[in-house]
């Protein structure tokens, strides 16, 4: 999407009108300080902020060393959140992410030891890596918002985003996420290769990590609930919600897919749009809008049917845009 | 995805097996039992490799399996065209077909194959269960055709089904003119002209012990008949067939050519008049009720009141007739007529003709001899049932002497013998007798198992007489039909059983609708379709009128039927709105800027201004209308109102 739009929308009424380009300005701040970390992908970073703008849980997949975790430090540290770093290993254990009770001689009792998923944005690293056990006590605590530990249920802060990365499965050594499970994460994003300038640049120019702590959030937590608040207010018209359930109802009836999107899907695409919308500093969400988000959303959720060639999110998404006419 | 829009989705397969496997089935007792196996083995083989998604077999297998194939059809049946022969082709053809499919277009060609396969067995059958299921099987392949239009994912099979449903109910006035109107040629539309009707069973040209007893199995339906005038009592039910002179001692036969007719009857009484309609037999009779006055064209009447078609009754065939109960039959017997009536084969059965000498002596003139005769088998101990024990050299002898049970042909053929060694002229008439009123529709129906014989003896001056020895041994024969005169335990098709009243009831109702069948649909002959076309107020058509008429009403009724399907699409037509856009849309599409169906509003105005910067101020308040009237929370009609203005400046 191409900014300085020709056919912006004018403002009509005063008050909500404002406030989209307002929060346009404040998000497109955040998309430039990420930008100058991660060279040359400005289409992926706007996802995960949109994904992050709609509260869902982020998965970047991509092979080792496209940035990855580059990219999620750099998304807790311009949104200016508390961050716990996780790396998944096939030993990790539930415990060394909820945390553990421990006597205290003191006191003669037993004390909770907060794990490090008691932090507002967890970077869960390579989480394919760890067991199938391991991975769902991360996964309930993603759905749930809180962690139920000795008998006991301790909420996490809010806001409270995961952003998971994993290696593509058929990578030796690893636990490919359930697809019930991949379904927690609104959007999965694919890095893929920077393009020659973007390398050359990275090549040229400072360490990534170094960067780092020279970024300043671009948010306060309060303008980030503002904004979050704001996405929820997007409108949705019903013609809008036609186009959306084409689409799912497309993804069911057509013979190219496993199985079709579930209503769990509907709600994240829609979620994503009105984020997107707001992105756009737009009050109402376009079929464009839907169409921009369905490769994060989609390409994990979709699986073609009798076709061994892994296709990318961008490729299924494209496919199925394709396939469906706007009403 | 392009790619995978030819590519067949294992549920198309499914349904093809399904669709195949229907329209096959009826086949199955035809054909060999080799095809059967062989169309078996491949519907399930290609069921495993959709299953397992396998490949499918390579080419050189299938020429093998192809020419094995063809080559099995010309020994079976000694020729690859022909009806027979003709289907079990196809049938094997088509399963290949399948095994070789790998697109939907070759889906596509199979599904039309096997609504051809549909009209196969119709050369078979056409009765009402036949059109029934093939009607079922109609829908079931429309069905599998609406899925491969749609390529769904999921076999949709209520959505297909009620499409497929939807669909031919919509063609139910293009089939009705295309029936009323289709140009026939003579004869009925599904008449064949060989080997249709090869194996009928019915009276023949000879009767011998056995040869009507074995008809008492059959419940097929000889004829049926409509009586204007009333049904007749039960005792004047002769349906005259075949009338039978000469006798070799075992057989009787009828002639080959017997004459003319040379003198009228003398009729006397109320006359019966009816219509009646007799299935195909293979043979050269047609049956009516004693005596008939004349022979409907072109079928002529004998000297001996037999009626003659001029060739084998293959289709069925619908005629009206007048017969009176009472009539006198003295026109002078010629003297070779006279000859042939008293012939015995020399040394045959002598002690049937030393008892006929004795009873002849003793009675006083030939009408009491006949009498005894009767009396005889009335008194004597002679038993009437449907399983009589073998009888061998002498059978006239045998049967009077010894074993003394028979059936009707057995009493017909001793009293005629009789007759003969007493100097009175007989000969054997079979038909049948009886049958059975249809409260339901009020017509006869006259089965198989209604198979009858008689005599008729000549007696000076009063000519031909009828006499029925069987009614002496068993009236009840006669009165009641032959369920009830056959001995309890014996056997009976159940057709004619008529223990349970609902039973009767319902096989009397399924009758008639088979009989209106026939007589409305089947039988909507040339002539009656002449007819039919009188009575609407068209004399003379011809098939090119006919043509004319029915190509200019089937273009009718489908576009009424169209402009009703128009009229409902339009009353649920998109709002205003989206009507207008369209309109911007169609406009622009027209200057080579075509909106891509995926193509949403804010691209297309980018698409669109960057194409022709002269008209994008004008695009551009055209689509941010659009857009926040469409997808906008707030919408007021005098926007609407300003997007349709615009729209309709929106001139290039």
């Amino acid at each position: 999407m191409s900014k300085g739009a020709a056919c912006a929308l004018p403002p009509r009424t005063a008050n909500p009108a404002t406030i989209a380009p307002m929060h346009r300005e404040q998000i497109d701040h955040v998309v430039k300080q990420i930008s100058q970390v991660i060279l040359g992908k400005e289409r992926q970073i706007r996802l995960a902020v949109a994904c992050l703008l709609a509260r869902g849980h982020l998965l970047i997949e991509d092979i080792p060393g496209v940035g990855k975790t580059t990219l999620a430090h750099t998304l807790a540290a311009v949104l200016g959140l508390q961050f716990q770093r996780i790396q998944f290993t096939s030993d990790l254990l539930p415990a060394d992410i909820l945390g553990v009770s421990i006597y205290d001689r003191d006191t003669a009792r037993f004390r909770f030891h907060p794990g490090p998923i008691f932090s507002q944005v967890i970077l869960a690293d390579e989480v394919n890596r760890a067991t199938p056990k391991t991975q769902s006590a991360l996964l309930e605590a993603m759905e749930e918002h809180q962690v139920t530990a000795e008998g006991e249920t301790r909420p996490l802060p809010e806001p409270f985003f995961v952003i998971a990365t994993q290696n593509p499965s058929n990578q030796i050594g690893t636990f490919p996420l359930p697809e019930s499970q991949l379904d927690r994460f609104l959007m999965r994003i694919e890095l893929g290769y920077p393009d020659a300038g973007a390398e050359r640049a990275l090549l040229q120019g400072a360490d990534r990590r170094d960067l780092l702590p020279k970024l300043t959030p671009a948010l306060q937590p309060e303008e980030l609930a503002a904004v979050q608040e704001a996405v929820r207010a997007v409108h949705a018209s019903g013609a809008l919600l036609d186009y959306l359930q084409a689409l799912i109802n497309y993804s069911r009836q057509s013979p190219d897919y496993v199985s079709g999107l579930s209503p769990r899907a509907a709600l994240a695409m829609l979620a994503a749009a009105r984020a997107w919308a707001l992105m756009e500093g737009r009050n109402q969400v376009l079929p464009e809008d839907l169409q921009a988000i369905v490769p994060g959303v989609v390409g994990h959720r979709l699986h073609v049917a009798r076709d061994n060639s892994r296709l990318t999110g961008a490729a299924v998404a494209a496919a199925l845009i394709e396939a469906v006419p706007i009403p | 995805m392009r790619a995978t829009t030819d590519r067949l989705h294992p549920a198309h397969v499914g349904w093809l097996l399904v669709a195949l496997a229907l329209v096959t089935a009826p086949h199955v007792e035809r054909l060999p039992w080799w095809i059967t196996l062989l169309v078996g083995t491949l519907l399930a083989w290609r069921a495993y490799i959709t299953w397992h998604a396998l490949q499918l077999p390579p080419k050189w297998l299938l020429f093998l399996i192809a020419g094995g194939a063809v080559g099995g059809i010309y020994i079976q049946y000694g020729r690859l065209l022909g009806r027979d022969s003709g289907v079990a082709l196809l049938v094997i053809m088509l399963t290949l077909k399948l095994l070789e499919m790998s697109s939907l277009r070759d889906a596509m060609v199979l599904v039309f194959l096997c609504y051809f396969l549909v009209i196969t067995d119709f050369l078979y059958s056409q009765t009402i269960p036949t059109a029934l299921y093939l009607l079922l099987v109609v829908w079931v392949i429309t069905a599998s055709l609406i899925g491969f239009q749609l390529r769904l994912r999921q076999p949709g099979y209520r959505y297909q089904f009620r499409s497929a449903g939807m669909l031919l109910l919509q063609s139910v006035p293009l089939m009705l003119v295309l029936f009323v109107l289709f140009p026939r040629v003579p004869g009925p539309l599904w008449g064949l002209p060989q080997d249709a009707t090869a194996s009928v069973t019915g009276l023949s040209d000879e009767m011998s012990p056995g040869s009507v007893s074995k008809l008492i199995t059959s419940d097929a339906i000889a004829l049926r008949a409509t009586f204007s005038t009333g049904v007749p009592p039960a005792g004047q039910l002769y349906w005259r067939g075949p009338v039978m002179w000469d006798f070799d001692g075992y057989t009787w036969t009828a002639s080959r050519d017997p004459g003319q007719r040379h003198r009228e009857a003398q009729y006397s009484g109320a006359p019966t008049e009816y219509t009646v309609t007799v299935e195909p037999n293979s043979r050269r009779w047609l049956f009516a009720l004693d005596l008939p006055t004349r022979a409907p064209p072109p079928a002529r009447l004998t000297a001996d009141f037999q009626i003659l078609s001029p060739s084998a009754v293959s289709n069925r065939l619908r005629y009206d007739m007048t017969s009176y109960p009472n009539w006198i039959d003295n026109t002078p017997l010629t003297p070779a007529e006279m000859q042939r009536a008293l012939a015995l084969p020399p040394r045959s059965n002598p002690r049937t003709a030393a008892l006929a000498a004795s009873m002849r002596n003793q009675a006083t003139d030939e009408r009491a001899y006949v009498a005894a005769v009767l009396a005889k088998f009335r008194n004597e101990n002679f038993y009437y049932t449907t399983t009589p024990p073998p009888l061998n050299v002498n059978p006239v002898d045998e049967f009077l002497f010894s074993t003394r049970a028979g059936f009707c042909e057995h009493y017909a053929s001793s009293f005629a013998v009789l007759m003969r060694a007493g100097g009175i002229p007989a000969r054997i008439v079979t038909g049948y007798q009886g049958g059975e009123i249809n409260n339901v529709g009020n017509y006869l129906t006259v089965r198989q198992a209604d198979a009858h014989a008689w005599t008729e003896v000549w007696l000076k001056n009063e000519g031909w007489v009828r006499v029925d020895p069987t009614a002496a041994v068993s009236p009840s024969r006669v009165e009641a039909g032959v369920a009830a005169a056959v001995p309890q335990g014996e056997t009976l098709p159940l057709q004619l059983r008529g223990e349970y009243p609902w039973l009767r009831r319902a096989r009397m109702t399924w009758d008639t609708m088979a009989y209106s069948w026939n007589q409305i649909v089947l039988e909507y002959t040339q002539d009656r379709q002449r007819q039919f076309m009188q009575r609407v107020g068209i004399d003379n058509a011809t098939w090119q009128s006919l043509a004319t008429l029915m190509f200019m009403l089937a273009v009718g009724v489908t576009l009424v039927v169209g402009a009703l399907m128009l009229w409902r699409l339009r009353t649920q037509r998109p709002d205003p709105l989206s009507a207008a856009y369209a309109r911007f849309c169609a406009t622009l599409a027209q200057r080579g800027l075509a909106r891509l169906p995926s193509e949403g509003p804010l691209d297309f105005c980018r698409r669109a201004g960057a194409a022709r910067p002269d008209l994008r101020e004008r695009i551009d308040a055209i689509s941010t209308l659009y857009m926040r009237l469409r997808y906008g929370a707030t919408a007021t009609a005098d926007e609407t109102r300003e997007l349709l203005a615009r729209v309709k400046a929106f001139r290039i």
